[in-house]
């Protein structure tokens, strides 16, 4: 998106403090096919998995992603044809298709100068290597120092989604943890849809503001979405479901059609189930109960 | 107990090659598991920062983390910043050492984890840098560890994801790279190190019972030999107990090539 283009519709929209409570299905309509999306989390920590699995449901088309470290959700959205592009530092899924560009820190600054409101900034990492060229990177010399640099591009993506651990009605979300990059995706992306563990009171908020990571002000819909994450993970609350993940990873492994493979398990967790407690319930209560007394911070 | 695997011995030497006291940027898969071993086992306040957004977390035994990305790689954390300050402390100089695994290694200890053949026509994805490559510019110096044959050690690496010496010599500093480069490639047979001049990749130390022969065959590229080449001490029994503890479904601690 056109860095003036992208200050200009975060000026124009609504940003007070308003009740944005939703349902998932209301607020996944705000993404129009062809968007950008940032998605928060890491790897398997954190992940929005519910927004995902809604984005697939709703069969959007030609996305491109933006996540700094691409887990099985990268097939899930590519076969499912949800997503055209993927941009991401790291990929570990089954299904091949396409390189990774970045470096880790590379694609981080690009979302945190998207949320500095620069259109690009420099760093040293990826000089000389082939990332440079890969990612298509252009070479500045710093005016005061002489020190060669690489500049990375912003990004200003049309929708970041993101699983906080505790969120009011206004989009006030607080994360325990390890923040991620999710902060810097709220302020990069023009629009921001929160699924959170649990809602709380704007009082609780208040309490606690030093572990706000996202203002109200960037968010446009909230939804409280126990498990949301799963069955990747939520810091403290519950650990990733290892056994489905890794009954999962060797089924891949093993497919002789992996695109068959993952197309199977998107009709069975994805398009069959009713709702979002109806895919829950295909892991099952054990998992659910294991996974949080395992999770638990002082578990670990 | 003089029985181990090649995984075994090398996160041993990974281990040892560790000091109390320093700050280390860890990679996935064996540097990890050296990294939690030394703290365990000699070097009680090193601090170990894993990507996922944790400075010096302490990994229980008996709870090992499977990435370096998860809850479990920031338990009992001191702070657990964005990823991207994780990685700005590389840039700023804060880091020691850097730690990484690397699917292919050159004589000039660049990495490659991005793609086996070419970006157009590639024979093998893999998944790319991660922090990998921040780790390799600017941490201040770098160790890898590898397991060692012809196909790993190339003259050159098909893609260059992760900065060693560049093209040897002084081309590291000429391209304006931060960091120190790589000082140490550790492997199942032996311990590697670079030139001070031409930057080429030289065998200082073999493991127990390997030949400088065997070595120079499972490398593709012609390898310098130190004049005072060394025998490494092998694991003890001490060392090996933390480290089958650590790791008892032997996630990481597979037999044979790892």
């Amino acid at each position: 998106m056109n860095y003036r283009e992208a200050r200009q519709q975060v000026v124009d929209k609504n940003k007070g403090a308003r009740d944005k409570r939703t349902t998932l299905t209301e607020a996944v309509a705000m993404i129009r096919d062809g968007d950008e999306i940032a998605v928060g989390g890491l790897l398997y920590t954190r992940t929005p998995m519910g927004i995902i699995w809604e984005i697939i449901r709703q069969r959007k088309k030609d996305l491109t992603f933006y996540k700094t470290l691409l887990s099985f959700e990268g097939d899930w959205l590519f076969v499912s044809g949800a997503m055209r592009k993927a941009v991401t530092s790291w990929f570990s899924g089954g299904v091949t298709w396409g390189v990774s560009k970045w470096s880790l820190l590379g694609l981080s600054l690009r979302f945190r100068a998207g949320a500095m409101g620069i259109p690009c900034i420099p760093t040293k990492s990826m000089l000389g290597s082939d990332l440079e060229t890969s990612a298509g990177l252009k070479r500045f010399q710093c005016p005061y120092s002489g020190e060669e640099l690489l500049l990375v591009p912003a990004v200003n993506p049309d929708v970041a989604i993101i699983h906080a651990h505790a969120a009011d009605m206004y989009g006030n979300a607080q994360i325990f943890g390890p923040p991620c990059m999710d902060g810097e995706i709220a302020r990069a992306a023009n629009k921001v849809i929160l699924t959170t563990e649990q809602l709380v009171d704007n009082e609780h908020i208040r309490d606690n503001p030093n572990t706000t990571t996202i203002p109200f002000f960037c968010v446009d819909a909230v939804i409280e979405l126990p498990f949301g994450c799963y069955p990747h993970e939520c810091y403290g609350v519950y650990e990733p479901a290892y056994a489905h993940l890794g009954d999962y990873g060797e089924g891949l492994l093993k497919a002789e059609d992996k695109t068959a493979f993952v197309r199977d398990y998107l009709e069975n967790y994805f398009y069959k189930p009713a709702d979002f407690e109806d895919y829950l319930s295909l892991f099952g209560v054990k998992s659910l109960l294991e996974t949080t007394r395992k999770g638990r911070i002082w578990r670990l | 107990m003089t029985d181990y695997n090649p995984a075994e011995l090398t996160v041993v030497i990974g281990s040892r090659s560790l000091q109390d006291g320093q700050i280390v940027f860890v990679g996935a898969g064996l540097p990890l598991l050296a990294a939690v071993h030394a703290q365990h086992l000699h070097a009680p306040t090193l601090s170990i920062l894993f990507e996922v957004g944790g400075v010096a977390p302490q990994v229980r035994i008996g709870s090992l983390p499977r990435s370096t990305n998860e809850a479990r790689s920031v338990r009992r954390s001191v702070a657990t910043p964005a990823t991207i300050d994780m990685m700005l402390f590389l840039q700023r100089g804060l880091v020691d050492v850097g730690f990484l695994g690397g699917a292919q290694v050159d004589k000039h200890g660049n990495l490659n984890s991005s793609v086996i053949g070419t970006l157009e026509k590639p024979s093998v994805r893999l998944p790319g840098s991660g922090g990998a490559n921040d780790i390799a510019s600017s941490a201040n110096k770098v160790f890898i560890i590898s397991y060692h044959e012809r196909r790993r050690f190339v003259e050159k690496v098909d893609f260059l994801t992760s900065p060693g010496f560049l093209d040897g010599g002084r081309s590291r500093e000429n391209e304006g790279l931060l960091g120190g480069g790589v000082e140490k490639v550790i492997t199942n047979l032996g311990i590697l190190e670079f030139d001070k001049e031409t930057r080429e990749m030289k065998l200082v130390a073999v493991h127990p019972g390997v030949s400088v022969k065997e070595v120079q065959e499972k490398t593709g590229f012609e390898l310098l030999i130190a004049d005072d080449l060394q025998v490494t001490t092998p694991p003890s029994a001490e060392e090996l107990t933390l480290l089958r503890a650590l790791d008892p479904e032997r996630r990481f601690l597979k037999a044979g090539e790892f």
